[in-house]
């Protein structure tokens, strides 16, 4: 999942290596690691000063999205990401509509009530790592994160 | 069954109890559930001088009646194989995009001018992020920002004092109708500790109806759900058989003092029948008056409707407060759609949607159909009620008058008290009626040319009525008799000239 490889990514603090240009098209991009974010930041002509993220907020995201951020570089990354993404705050949206999405020009496709997929229940299972009688096997309900002790210290340490 | 209203249980409570100012509030020290006369549910407390306004509001979802799901071709059907109808997309596999069904967007479009919605020409598409086994994708995609239809109202009818003879009708505001996928389903094996996943359900298209909590109790819930059923049915957008899941209602519940501000409220979920709606929402009233009264408190949580105990309880997979993360659904543009005005002159037909083409086509609703009856027939508002709640009755009713000279008024007796108890007694549809429209007819010429008395042609009725398990058992017997190797059509056939003779 890409939360989980970003997680590992950020852990290590390196960039990871880029990928090979032959990528077959059509892959979501979910399947391969993100590249990162720029090294250096650009200064924009009023620097927001850097927001310190609150142990309560990490605590919440990584509930959220199942991420782990695991050691102080990871929670310094996403810092600088929050930092990059807050010089959007120095334009000037007074009186513009929000974008909806940029597909917004695009003509939204409507396909006919027709069945036309279906039935490849042999297909689907083989990628599941265990199966019942047809059906996907899953824990018995959600599972809570686990606080682990020395993470927690070091989320507390980080304030 | 149309749905008693809440003023004829405090009328006759108030008789019963013969209040006299200043004295103690309830015989045999019990705590009293009235409603006031504007039908608002009332109890009085310990006191006797605070009694409690009850609030209900619903979410509804009815699974649309289509051929294939909301975003992807694969079949939509009740019972199967599990995951045989499952795409990639509905398993959320990498590289799979959404494509709207077409269908889909029609029959919400419908649902929307049929319940008064101003249906909006741009809509959007958002994700809304839980994390949960049947949810494969770990997003719906659903309508939170604009949704397809907003503002509409419904209106439905209960009959006071527990007699048929006077209706009042009742509005509820619907707050927005909005377009968004079902999610697989999950048995849970608690024997194991794992829980079996399908995915033939998820990514059907469901319409998700909101109202407003315009609403005091179990009765008018039921009442309001009653006649929404009906009028997805008769659309056709929904078959609203709430026993297959075609039509789930959650419950918000809360109780407040007048003059206060409206209390904390508790979802109710897990309702399977209209009657378990009346009784799990009644029920929750009650806990939270009671629980309240004693000096407790009510917190914001979601209870599942227990139908053997009759009862509410929390329920088990409790998260907390959700932060569902919405963002607009990146692989979808808005959706437009158009009326005559806005038209646009060369654009594939089978591309656009307009507003004004359905609204032209929309069949009689069930409340326009009532009036119909009444006017025509001259039968009482009632009965047009009690016609139309039954599947093929009013057909059946209209197929009689036509074939007989007994005036409609006197037929429609007939059709209510006599007919529908037999079928209701050996629990069949008016389409199982073993009693045809035409033996009726025939039976009530006989009727009103005198030939035969009344009690003569309730006897024939229930001859007939009964005939069909009679035979049903015969045939059976024949088959043991000759160890299974009878035809059993040619048997029915002989019988039936045995038994007509």
């Amino acid at each position: 999942m890409r939360v989980l490889s970003l997680g590992r990514w950020l852990r290590a603090g390196r960039v990871p290596p880029r990928e090979p240009a032959s990528r077959p098209s059509g892959h979501r991009h979910s399947g391969h690691r993100p590249q990162g974010p720029p090294q250096e930041l650009p200064q924009g002509p009023s620097q927001v000063p850097p927001q310190k993220v609150s142990v309560e907020v990490l605590e919440h995201l990584e509930h959220l999205a199942l991420v782990d951020f695991r050691d102080s570089e990871g929670v310094e990354r996403l810092q600088k990401a929050i930092q990059f993404a807050d010089q959007l705050h120095e334009v000037n949206t007074d009186g513009v509509e929000p974008m909806d999405s940029v597909l917004e020009d695009r003509c939204l496709y409507l396909r006919e009530d027709d069945v036309t997929e279906g039935n490849c229940t042999k297909e689907l299972l083989e990628n599941a790592r265990e199966t019942v009688e047809e059906y996907f096997v899953a824990p018995p309900g959600n599972i809570p994160l686990v606080k682990l002790e020395g993470q927690k210290t070091f989320l507390q340490g980080s304030k | 069954m149309v749905a008693r209203g809440c003023g004829g249980v405090w009328r006759r409570l108030r008789q019963r109890c013969a209040v006299r100012p200043g004295s103690g509030p309830f015989p045999r020290g019990e705590r009293a559930v009235a409603c006031n006369a504007r039908g608002g549910m009332m109890s009085a407390g310990k006191s006797g001088l605070t009694p409690w306004i009850p609030v209900v509001g619903l979410e509804i979802h009815a699974q649309i009646s289509s051929n294939s799901k909301l975003f992807s071709g694969s079949q939509v059907q009740f019972a199967a194989p599990p995951n045989s109808l499952v795409s990639f997309f509905d398993a959320s596999l990498p590289g799979t995009l959404p494509v709207l069904n077409r269908r889909c967007v029609e029959a919400a479009v419908m649902t929307g001018l049929a319940l008064n919605c101003h249906i909006n020409k741009k809509s959007l598409f958002d994700r809304k992020h839980y994390f949960y086994a049947d949810l494969p994708a770990g997003y719906q995609i659903t309508q939170q920002r604009v949704p397809i239809a907003v503002n509409g109202s419904l209106s439905y009818s209960l009959c006071i004092d527990n007699k048929m003879s006077q209706m009042v009708t009742k509005t509820v505001r619907i707050k927005q109708i909005q377009l968004e996928q079902d999610s697989g389903k999950s048995l849970h094996d608690d024997a194991r500790s794992q829980t079996l996943v399908d995915l033939n359900r998820a990514g059907v298209g469901l319409m998700e109806l909101v109202m407003e909590p315009d609403m005091c109790c179990g009765e008018e819930a039921a009442a309001a759900v009653r006649e929404l059923q009906l009028i997805l049915q008769t659309l056709g957008s929904s078959q609203a058989v709430m026993a297959e899941g075609q039509l789930r209602v959650d419950a918000n519940v809360s109780v407040h003092h007048p003059g206060e501000p409206y209390g904390v409220r508790t979802e109710v979920k897990n309702i399977n029948s209209i009657r378990f709606l009346a009784k799990a929402v009644d029920y929750e009233i009650q806990r939270q008056i009671e629980e309240l009264g004693n000096g407790g408190t009510i917190s914001n949580e979601t209870r599942a409707f227990d139908s053997k105990l009759g009862c509410t309880v929390p329920m088990r997979d409790k998260e907390g407060k959700q932060d569902y993360r919405f963002m607009p659904e990146p692989n979808l543009p808005p959706l437009i759609l158009y009326d005559a005005k806005s038209l646009p002159a060369n654009m594939n037909h089978q591309q656009v949607i307009n507003i004004d083409w359905i609204r032209e086509r929309l069949p009689d609703l069930p409340s326009v159909k009532r009036e119909k009856l009444v006017e025509q027939y001259g039968i009482l508002p009632e009965h047009s009620f009690t016609l139309l709640n039954e599947d093929g009755l009013p057909e059946f009713f209209e197929n009689v008058v036509k074939q007989t000279q007994m005036k409609p008024k006197k037929v429609i007796g007939w059709i209510l008290n006599d007919l529908l108890s037999y079928l209701k007694q050996h629990s069949l549809t008016v389409k199982e009626s073993p009693v045809s429209s035409f033996l009726l007819a025939d039976l009530l010429n006989l009727l009103e040319k005198k030939e035969i008395s009344s009690t003569a042609a309730k006897q024939v009725m229930a001859i007939k009525a009964g005939n069909q398990k009679v035979l049903n058992k015969l045939i059976g017997l024949v088959q043991k008799k000759t160890q299974g190797r009878s035809n059993p059509v040619l048997v029915k056939q002989l019988l039936e000239k045995k038994l007509s003779e």
